[in-house]
């Protein structure tokens, strides 16, 4: 087992120290708007990154439990129980586990097929989700939408808390990863991404591998929906279990890097504050799915291994270059897939 | 016994033009392993051409899938060569359903553009003209919207089996590297399979949108029940499609006639559970390669 690197451990408190110091220095609400929105999508692309990075199983039924998690705090919170506070937050670990233990039944049905079938069950929960959403009248009150509390949070920094709970499930979601990545549970997953059949031939327990996984992402999903729920006081079906959101995910984990630990960050980093401003400026609203349509081909089309691996790749490029400039010729860094890269 | 049948009546109905829909893409995934998203977006595409020629030209619905066909297998073939060709194989499953998903967001993007997000429908003079049959009330749109779909897909059909390029489809779904050792262009039949097998969804869609009003927005209802549709008939067979999508249509018009219409809306949902815990290789299980 692989010890903390020295380098890994310092990007890590840089990271997170400037994540958390952010709203403390950049002060205007408009600034931290952006922010915890960049962070919600943080938090989601690490979470789908879990299992979509690291067993290769494509899950689109993501934003279905963003919207249980929405939909939970909603009726735990309603307007008419008055200002919750804090509460929410500290509920938020037990919306969470239940939406874990939601999705075990789901995702043991959903695990009996495999690679684009799996994708494709995946896709028809999502949108088998948002027609409840409209139905189940008694929990999400339809079209109509459903409000929540308003918090009497200061109004200069409204924002804070909702931006420091969302950076909180960010950070356990990749703490979570970077454990998975060293621990029995990601090299099962590795190894299910590169051969499946294999891996279960030679006697590892796929299944309870792949369920542990699936839960747990979406349950780290359902608690940074709870979060946008409050956050945003009022909420409808068509963006509580919204496409483009699952859509989201997939694209910044994409851009940044499949299967890397900060990729999902740095692609939320790249996408977000852009995405939040085009859809507030009314001409470019227009224009938006177009854009953003735009964006996700260009990236998977001539990015489709995302930034960092391809900067991995040209620095060990490089290297090996001026290695063999001043030695032997050895041979040229090969790119293993499954290797642990901060 | 009334009530159910006409339910199945309607539900046969409905099947045959959900079948047309869903068999471009049994098609496309058959020959490229190609999951279309944007298979919905283009049945929405062939309903506003329909419906832009109907109320600026005036030309029937039924007639202007002459024109809607042909504009959009150009489309497909546009599709096939700058989007999906350049996808490695080794990844070309999945990085196609994200690919296509793209385009369908381009294209919901274009129509909401040019159409705005407005419920519409193409409104021909007959409507709402019925036939009674024995007591049997049928609209005479769903009529020739059936009889269009089977016209089509038997169409479809003889291509495959007696013509040159349909044999040189069937050789590369079964084998892509003995196929192209023969002497098939590969890269030929999947270009124009691709232009194919969306070309059909417009060509359904022009009709859809006589039936059933539709927004830019509609091609994500169109799309999971397609989905379901393929995944229930096996993933890459054309009978199994055809099968799943009148079985679909029949247990939609069921659970919408004892139950209520919205709950028919989660028919696929059910019956995709259902199949998946008891046969997960779908009805017609073609998930190795070698049927079509």
């Amino acid at each position: 087992m692989r010890t903390v690197s020295r380098s890994g451990a310092a990007l890590t408190v840089v990271i997170v120290t400037a994540l958390a110091a952010f709203p403390f220095v950049f002060k205007a609400n408009w600034v931290v708007n952006i922010a915890v929105f960049t962070m919600m999508y943080a938090g989601l692309a690490t979470a789908w990154n879990l299992l979509g990075g690291y067993s290769g199983y494509i899950s689109l039924c993501n934003a279905a439990f963003f919207g249980i998690g929405a939909y939970t705090i909603a009726n735990l919170f309603p307007t008419s129980g008055g200002p919750p506070g804090s509460t929410p937050f500290l509920i938020l670990p037990l919306v969470g586990l239940g939406a874990a233990i939601l999705s075990i039944p789901i995702g043991w049905v959903a695990f009996r097929t495999r690679g684009v079938t799996f994708a494709i069950v995946t896709i028809s929960l999502l949108f088998v989700a948002q027609t409840l959403a409209f139905l189940m009248r008694s929990f999400t009150r339809g079209s109509q939408g459903m409000g929540i509390g308003v918090p009497r949070f200061s109004v200069a920094t409204y924002e804070r808390p909702f931006y420091l709970a969302l950076l909180a499930i960010f950070v356990f979601a990749v703490s979570v990863c970077w454990y998975v990545r060293r621990a029995k549970l990601g090299l099962t997953l590795f190894a299910i991404r590169d051969d499946e059949d294999r891996a279960r031939g030679l006697g590892v327990d796929t299944e309870i591998a792949k369920l542990v996984t699936f839960a747990t992402s979406l349950g780290i999903t359902a608690m940074i929906g709870g979060v946008w729920a409050y956050y945003i006081t009022y909420i409808y079906p068509q963006f509580a279990v919204d496409p483009l959101i699952t859509i989201g995910m997939v694209l910044m984990v994409f851009l940044g890097g499949k299967g890397t630990l900060w990729g999902p960050l740095l692609g939320a980093l790249l996408l977000v504050p852009a995405q939040r401003l085009l859809a507030q400026n009314a001409t470019t609203a227009r224009w938006y799915l177009i854009l953003y349509s735009g964006v996700f081909l260009f990236v998977i089309l001539l990015l489709p291994r995302g930034i960092i691996p391809s900067v991995q790749d040209l620095v060990a490029r490089l290297r090996s270059k001026s290695d063999r400039d001043t030695s032997s010729p050895a041979a040229t860094v090969p790119t293993v897939p499954t290797e642990v890269v901060p | 016994m009334r009530l159910f049948v006409q339910a199945v009546i309607l539900g046969v109905l409905a099947g045959g033009v959900y079948a047309l829909m869903a068999s471009g893409l049994t098609l496309a995934f058959g020959i490229m392993r190609v999951i279309n998203v944007a298979q919905g977006v283009m049945i929405i595409l062939g309903a506003y051409l329909s419906y832009t020629l109907f109320t600026h030209f005036g030309v029937d619905p039924f007639l202007s899938v002459l024109f809607v066909v042909p504009v959009v297998f150009v489309l497909g073939l546009v599709i096939e060569l700058v989007f999906i060709r350049p996808l490695r194989a080794s990844e070309r499953e999945e990085l196609s359903l994200l690919v296509t998903w793209a385009v369908a967001l381009g294209i919901e993007g274009v129509l909401g553009l040019v159409y705005s997000t407005t419920y519409r429908s193409t409104i021909p003079s007959y409507a709402n003209a019925a036939w009674r049959i024995g007591g049997f009330a049928v609209l005479q749109v769903q009529v020739y919207a059936f009889a269009l779909s089977v016209v089509i897909l038997a169409v479809l059909g003889l291509v495959l089996a007696k013509t040159r390029f349909g044999r040189a489809v069937r050789g590369t779904v079964q084998n892509p590297a003995s196929a192209a050792l023969l002497g098939v262009d590969e890269r030929k039949v999947a270009a124009i399979g691709f232009g194919l097998s969306v070309a059909t969804a417009a060509a359904a869609g022009a009709v859809y949108g006589v039936v059933t009003p539709f927004n830019p927005g509609s091609h994500y209802d169109l799309i999971s029940l397609l989905l379901t549709i393929i995944v229930l008939g096996g993933m890459g067979s054309l009978p199994g499609t055809v099968v799943a999508a009148v079985l679909m249509g029949v247990s939609q018009a069921l659970l919408a006639t004892y139950i209520s219409p919205t709950s028919a809306r989660l028919t696929f949902f059910v019956l995709l559970i259902g199949i998946l815990v008891v046969r997960p290789q779908g009805l017609f299980g073609a998930v190795e390669r070698g049927k079509l």
